[in-house]
C-alpha cells in the first residue's frame, strides 16, 4: 500500500541538516542563557549521529554505527565538562546570561 | 583485513607510555596530597620527554589496527616537537602556579591527556581515530583554560573556549559524516582510492571537506574562526596560554597536512581555495587586530592568528605545486622556529611580576632595560625574530613558509603575507621601544632560574646557534624525511 511516501536516505539527511542548522543558530542567535547553548551543541552532535546511522544503514556498512556510539560517548564527556565549567563560571559571576559574558573584549 | 598482532603496538609506544603512566600519576597525586604535586610534575616531564623521543629511538614506521594508527617520519618529528614543548611549558609553569596558590597535580595530568590526544591526532589514519584524538586533546584543554577556578576571567575564557570548541567539533563531525556517506569508508587510504577513481568530485564530498577544514581552522585559530583566541589567551592562566600557543596549534596543523596529502590529495582544487582564504584572512586580521592591544597576552593571541596565516600559506602551496613536499617542509621549519620563539616569549611574560602580583600589560614593560638588562635583551631578540629582522632566525622561518608558495605561483598571496608582516613589525617594534626608551615603570622580582634559563636559551637559539651546521643539518634532514614520508 505504497502511497509514494517511502522514507529514504534523503529524508534522513534533510532532517539531520535541519537539526544541524537549528543547533548552529541556537548558538549564535540565542541571547539568553548558556544552558540553551549546551542544548544546541547536543542537537548538533545528534544531527551528525542521524547522518552516520542513516548512511550506515543505507550502505550496509557497520562502521558508521560504531562511529555514532563513539560520538554519544564523547558527547556525554563533553556535556559533563561543559556543565562543570559553567558551574565554575556561575560561582564567580552570579548569573549565566549570554550578554553578560563580556569581561574581555577587543 | 590486517590481522592484529602485538608487534603492531610498538608503533604506538609513545602513546602507550603516556596512557599507562597517567593512571599511576593520578594515584600518586591523590594519595600523596601536597607532597605529590612536584613528584607528579617531574614524572610527567619525564614521561612527556619519553613520548617525544620514543619514535626516534624505536624508529618504527608502519601502521597498526588496520591502518587506523600511522607511525611515520612525519608523525615522529611532529610528536617530538609537541612532547618537548609540552615538557618545557610544564617545567616553567611551576613558579607561576606556586605564587598564585594554584599548584595542583591535576595540571600535569591534564597536560599528559592533552598530549596523548595530540599524539593520536597526528598519527591518525582513520576518521574515527582522528575524532577521538581531537576530542581527547580538546576536552583536556577546556579544563586547563578554566584551571584557575576562582578567577572570573579564567572561567569566562574556559566557557568561551568550550562553546566555540564544541561548535567546531560539531562542524568537523558533520563534515566527517558527509565524507563517510559519499565515499563509504572511514579510512584515509580508502577515501584516497575512492576519490582517485572518480572523474568529477561529488558536491557532498566538497561540502564535507569544507566543513572539516572549518572545524580544524577553529583549532588552529585561523580567521574567520579566530574569535575565541584573544579572549582565551588573555583569560587563561599564563602558563596555560604558553601551552596553547604552541603544541595544540602544531598538532592541528599536522592533522590538516595529513588530510590534504592523504585522503584529499586528489581533489586539491577543492581545498586550495579554502586554505588560501583562511590564510589571507588570518594574516590581515592578525596584523591589524594586534595594533590596538594593550595586554601582551592578547597581543600574542593576534600574533598567533597571523602566524597561522603564514603556515597556511605554506600548506596552500602543497596543492598548487607539483610534488608539494616543499610546502610541508616549509610549514614544519616555520612551526619549529615559531615554537622556539613563542616558548621564549611566554617565559619572558611569566617573569613580569612585582611583589603585588603578575603583570600583563605592555606598558608594564616600560623602561625594563634600566632595571633588568638581560631580560630586555632576551625580549628584544625574540621580538626582532617575530618581526622578521635579518640575523635573527625568524626571517628564515617566514622565508621557508613563503618560498614554496612563490614557487607554486601564488605570488599575490606572498605579497599579502609580506605586507601583513610589515604591519606586524610595527607592534613587535613598539614593545622594543617600550622596553628601551620609556620611563621605568616597575622593578620585577627575581625570576626563578628555570624561567631565565628557558627565555635566554630560546633567544640564543634564535640568534646565532640554530645556524650552526651541526644543528641545522640534522634538523633539516629530519624535516625533509618527515615531509617526504607523506608523499
Amino acid at each position: 500500500m505504497s502511497i509514494g511516501l517511502e522514507i529514504g536516505l534523503a529524508h534522513y539527511l534533510v532532517v539531520a541538516a535541519m537539526l544541524f542548522t537549528i543547533g548552529v543558530f541556537g548558538i549564535f542567535v540565542n541571547r539568553k542563557n548558556v544552558i540553551i547553548i549546551m542544548m544546541s551543541i547536543e542537537l548538533i552532535l545528534l544531527a551528525v549521529n542521524i547522518n552516520f546511522v542513516a548512511f550506515s544503514a543505507h550502505m550496509g556498512d557497520i562502521s558508521g554505527q560504531v562511529f555514532a556510539m563513539f560520538i554519544l560517548t564523547v558527547a556525554a564527556a563533553e556535556a559533563a565538562i561543559g556543565l562543570a565549567i559553567l558551574v565554575v563560571y556561575f560561582r564567580n559571576r552570579g548569573n549565566i546570561a549570554v550578554e553578560d559574558i563580556n569581561m574581555m573584549k577587543g | 583485513m590486517q590481522e592484529f598482532s602485538f608487534g603492531q603496538l610498538s608503533f604506538l609506544t609513545g602513546e602507550l607510555v603516556l596512557a599507562l603512566s597517567v593512571g599511576e600519576l593520578l594515584l600518586i597525586g591523590v594519595f600523596m596530597k601536597k607532597r605529590g604535586v612536584s613528584i607528579v610534575r617531574y614524572a610527567s616531564i619525564a614521561v612527556l620527554l619519553i613520548f617525544a623521543f620514543s619514535g626516534f629511538i624505536l624508529n618504527g614506521t608502519g601502521s597498526a589496527f588496520n591502518g587506523a594508527f600511522i607511525s611515520d617520519d612525519f608523525s615522529q618529528y611532529v610528536k617530538a616537537l609537541i612532547g618537548v614543548t609540552a615538557a618545557i611549558t610544564l617545567w616553567f609553569s611551576r613558579d607561576w602556579f606556586k605564587r598564585e596558590n594554584l599548584d595542583q597535580y591535576e595540571y600535569s595530568i591534564l597536560m599528559i591527556f592533552a598530549v596523548l590526544g595530540m599524539g593520536i591526532m597526528v598519527s591518525s589514519g582513520n576518521l574515527l581515530t582522528m575524532y577521538v584524538g581531537l576530542e581527547m586533546q580538546a576536552l583536556a584543554l577546556y579544563v586547563m583554560a578554566a584551571f584557575n577556578r576562582d578567577s572570573l576571567r579564567a572561567s569566562e575564557a574556559g566557557l568561551k573556549y568550550f562553546v566555540l570548541g564544541a561548535l567546531s567539533s560539531g562542524m568537523l563531525l558533520y563534515g566527517m559524516s558527509l565524507i563517510y556517506g559519499f565515499t563509504g569508508t572511514l579510512s584515509f587510504a580508502q577515501i584516497a582510492s575512492v576519490l582517485s577513481g572518480q572523474e568529477s568530485v561529488n558536491a557532498g564530498i566538497v561540502a564535507g571537506l569544507v566543513f572539516m577544514l572549518a572545524g580544524l581552522a577553529f583549532k588552529i585559530s585561523a580567521a574567520p574562526f579566530h574569535m575565541w583566541t584573544p579572549d582565551v589567551y588573555e583569560g587563561a592562566p599564563t602558563p596555560v596560554t604558553a601551552f596553547f600557543a604552541g603544541a595544540p596549534k602544531l598538532a592541528a596543523l599536522a592533522l590538516i597536512t595529513r588530510l590534504i596529502t592523504g585522503p584529499f590529495a586528489e581533489i586539491q582544487h577543492s581545498w586550495v581555495q579554502v586554505l588560501v582564504v583562511l590564510a589571507v584572512m588570518s594574516m590581515i586580521i592578525g596584523a591589524f587586530g594586534a595594533l590596538t592591544q594593550t595586554n601582551i597576552k592578547r597581543l600574542m593571541g593576534y600574533s598567533s592568528i597571523a602566524n597561522m596565516g603564514y603556515a597556511l600559506v605554506a600548506l596552500a602551496s602543497v596543492g598548487a605545486a607539483a610534488g608539494g613536499a616543499a610546502g610541508v617542509s616549509g610549514m614544519l621549519i616555520f612551526m619549529s622556529i615559531y615554537l622556539v620563539t613563542v616558548v621564549g616569549v611566554f617565559a619572558v611574560i611569566l617573569q613580569m611580576r612585582t611583589r603585588d602580583g603578575a603583570l600583563e600589560s605592555i606598558a608594564d614593560l616600560a623602561g625594563l632595560s634600566k632595571s633588568n638588562l638581560p631580560l630586555s635583551l632576551t625580549m628584544t631578540a625574540l621580538m626582532f625574530s617575530l618581526a622578521g629582522i635579518p640575523i635573527f632566525i625568524g626571517i628564515f622561518g617566514k622565508w621557508s613558509a613563503l618560498a614554496p608558495a612563490f614557487d607554486a605561483g601564488l605570488t599575490w598571496l606572498v605579497v599579502i603575507a609580506l605586507l601583513s608582516s610589515v604591519v606586524g613589525a610595527f607592534y613587535y617594534l613598539r614593545i622594543i621601544k617600550t622596553i628601551w626608551f620609556d620611563d621605568q615603570a616597575h622593578t620585577f622580582v627575581q625570576a626563578p632560574r628555570s624561567l631565565t634559563f628557558i627565555s635566554s636559551a630560546s633567544a640564543l637559539l634564535l640568534f646565532p646557534i640554530l645556524f650552526l651546521p651541526f644543528i641545522a643539518a640534522p634538523a633539516r634532514a629530519l624535516i625533509e624525511a618527515a615531509s617526504a614520508s607523506l608523499f
